[in-house]
């Protein structure tokens, strides 16, 4: 009888004495987790239908505006015109991916294995704002790289020309940053506050879109010192007055009729640094009383 | 070395509830049974321990180390499987488990080798790469426990972990739960309000009241004094008795139970002896597993 040649040993359980990382990983591992989260990575494949149709909704926008202007050869929109006639399809985008990243661990309870382990309580909210601040800067910053690459390959003027084209692509990154920062931070304190993943959705949409009559209405009251601060009132239109007074006619073409900031930029670029970090603060004392739950 | 050290340990809520009054215990690693009726505080103790909640007074140390000020190396050594469902539906077990081994401070490769090592050590197998959302309550019980364990812990802190099984279920999480702690090295504390359950596979038991100490003791200690044989025949029960009385068994009583204190094994013998010799139909005999109330009763009036 021939000797068995395959056996099954069971080892028994095995005690781990190898290396444990610190915090700075711990802080990767979470923030790369709820990167992949917003995408759908690892997920159903329900998970990823919508992120991926708004990527490519924006991808194709891009790529048709690079086909445009290169048969044209005329500027059709600047790279930051790009991420603010993008900005419904990102309010939209962040009222799916922010209720993944935190009311789908609130409501299923997750948060107790997360705070048993040794996590600062405030490294949880700030990977995830993290992780969907990427995700909105790459979403509104992707298709950018694209209208840039393609200006850069078809322009006439050889190195000239695309150092030109990457001087007008870097404040457009920096604008979409500032859409990111300022959408991720808003949508990640609201979707915190819930458990169920439509009310957070709703919750978001009605933060962003509720505040827009808002600004209407202030417009046409009879002061300019109100008419020109009205964009305060609503984040997006908060957003695009700093990019009014930061990028001047990269946004908005000489001459045209929009809306008016006079000498408020500054105002606005304090607002938006306020807005962003009464959010974070907020979202900080709402996991301090989540973790002890 | 102790395990968890408590002194005058207070815990009193902002609304005035008080959870733990002035708890004073030291139990030494092993298997410690945490035993007490909902609302007695053993959650609040696993929190504090945890480092999760500060208590108002009193000190505490686990594995030497104290949570209310390192919070951080403690959780690093220690497990925690929480009561309550705590799983993400669709996330696979596998995903989900090498997940939270990162954020136990594994790197990436160890982590996913661990999780699964884990998986299979609590009993899932090919089911781990399915969503959550699909398992049976004893599958996401077993998945709670492995990602208690995935990062090799000093300390296993389990919060009702047979909540929602069912009688075979809980036999095979207990079953578990003593090989972790007897063939793994991981001290355990198992926290339940059936004593019934943990006192067949812990060394310690220590049992809380309304947040005070009723009783902390080796378990061996506990049970010597109590552990009864219950016998039942269908009739003749007092000339059985009265048999058994002259055998000099200090027989008692209790309904259509007699019960006869176990001294060893030969009791049992004496018993069946006597009921064959008179030729009665014996029902049942068996070892009676004392209950909470005979346990603590002779105990607490001490203790006032």
């Amino acid at each position: 009888m021939p000797e068995p040649t395959g056996v099954i040993h069971d080892i028994g359980y095995q005690r781990y004495t190898g290396p444990r990382l610190g915090r700075r990983h711990v802080f990767g591992a979470l923030y790369l987790h709820g990167l992949r989260t917003v995408f759908g990575l690892g997920r159903s494949a329900k998970a990823k239908i919508f992120p991926w149709l708004v990527v490519g909704i924006v991808t194709v926008v891009a790529a048709g505006l690079t086909a445009v202007r290169s048969q044209i050869g005329q500027v059709v929109m600047t790279y930051a015109q790009f991420a603010d006639s993008m900005s419904w399809l990102v309010i939209f985008f962040v009222a799916v991916a922010a209720p993944e990243l935190v009311s789908r661990d609130l409501r299923s309870g997750v948060l107790p294995l997360y705070f048993s382990r040794p996590l600062p309580r405030s490294d949880y909210p700030l990977a995830k704002l993290l992780a969907l601040v990427t995700a909105l800067w790459l979403l509104l910053g992707g298709p950018q790289l694209v209208m840039f690459l393609g200006a850069a390959f078809t322009t006439d003027a050889g190195m000239r020309g695309v150092w030109n084209e990457l001087l007008d692509l870097l404040p457009g990154l920096l604008y979409a940053g500032l859409w990111a920062v300022v959408f991720a931070s808003i949508g990640l304190l609201v979707a915190s506050l819930t458990g169920k993943r439509a009310f957070a959705a709703g919750g978001i949409v009605a933060v962003f879109l509720m505040t827009t009559p808002v600004v209407g209405v202030l417009s046409i009251m009879p002061s300019q010192t109100i008419n020109e601060l009205a964009l305060i009132a609503s984040p997006s239109t908060l957003v695009q007055g700093v990019g009014l007074w930061a990028l001047g006619d990269l946004l908005v073409e000489a001459g045209q009729n929009g809306f008016q900031i006079g000498g408020f930029g500054p105002v606005y670029a304090v607002a938006a640094v306020v807005l962003v970090t009464a959010c974070v603060l907020l979202l900080l004392v709402r996991y301090r009383k989540v973790a002890t739950r | 070395m102790t395990l968890i050290a408590t002194e005058s340990l207070t815990k009193t809520y902002g609304g005035g509830v008080t959870a733990l009054a002035d708890l004073t215990v030291a139990v030494e690693p092993g298997i410690i049974g945490l035993v007490g009726a909902n609302g007695a505080g053993k959650s609040t103790l696993i929190k504090i321990l945890l480092g999760l909640l500060a208590p108002t007074s009193g000190r505490v140390q686990v594995l030497g180390l104290d949570p209310t000020t390192d919070s951080a190396g403690v959780r690093a050594r220690v497990g925690y499987m929480p009561e309550h469902d705590a799983l993400p539906p669709d996330l696979s077990a596998a995903e989900l488990v090498t997940h939270l081994g990162r954020v136990s401070g594994l790197p990436r490769t160890v982590a996913r080798e661990r999780a699964s090592e884990a998986l299979r050590h609590v009993g899932l197998y090919e089911e781990r790469y399915r969503p959550v959302g699909g398992y049976s309550t004893g599958m996401k019980q077993r998945v709670k426990l492995a990602q208690a364990l995935v990062h090799d812990p000093d300390l296993l802190l389990l919060d009702e972990p047979t909540n929602g099984l069912d009688p075979a279920g809980r036999d095979a999480m207990l079953a578990l739960v003593h090989r972790i702690g007897t063939e793994f090295g991981i001290s355990v504390l198992v926290c339940s309000h059936l004593l019934g359950e943990v006192e067949r596979i812990c060394d310690t038991l220590v049992a809380i009241d309304g947040g005070r100490l009723l009783r902390a003791d080796r378990i061996d200690a506990m049970t010597t004094a109590t552990d009864v044989l219950a016998v039942e025949v269908s009739e003749g029960t007092e000339e059985l008795a009265a048999r058994l009385a002259a055998l000099d068994l200090p027989v008692t009583r209790d309904g259509r139970l007699l019960l006869v204190p176990l001294a060893d094994d030969a009791t049992y013998d004496q018993i069946l002896g006597a009921v064959a010799a008179l030729d009665l139909p014996l029902h049942r005999l068996d070892q009676r597993r004392h209950r909470v109330a005979e346990l603590f009763a002779t105990r607490e009036p001490s203790r006032a």
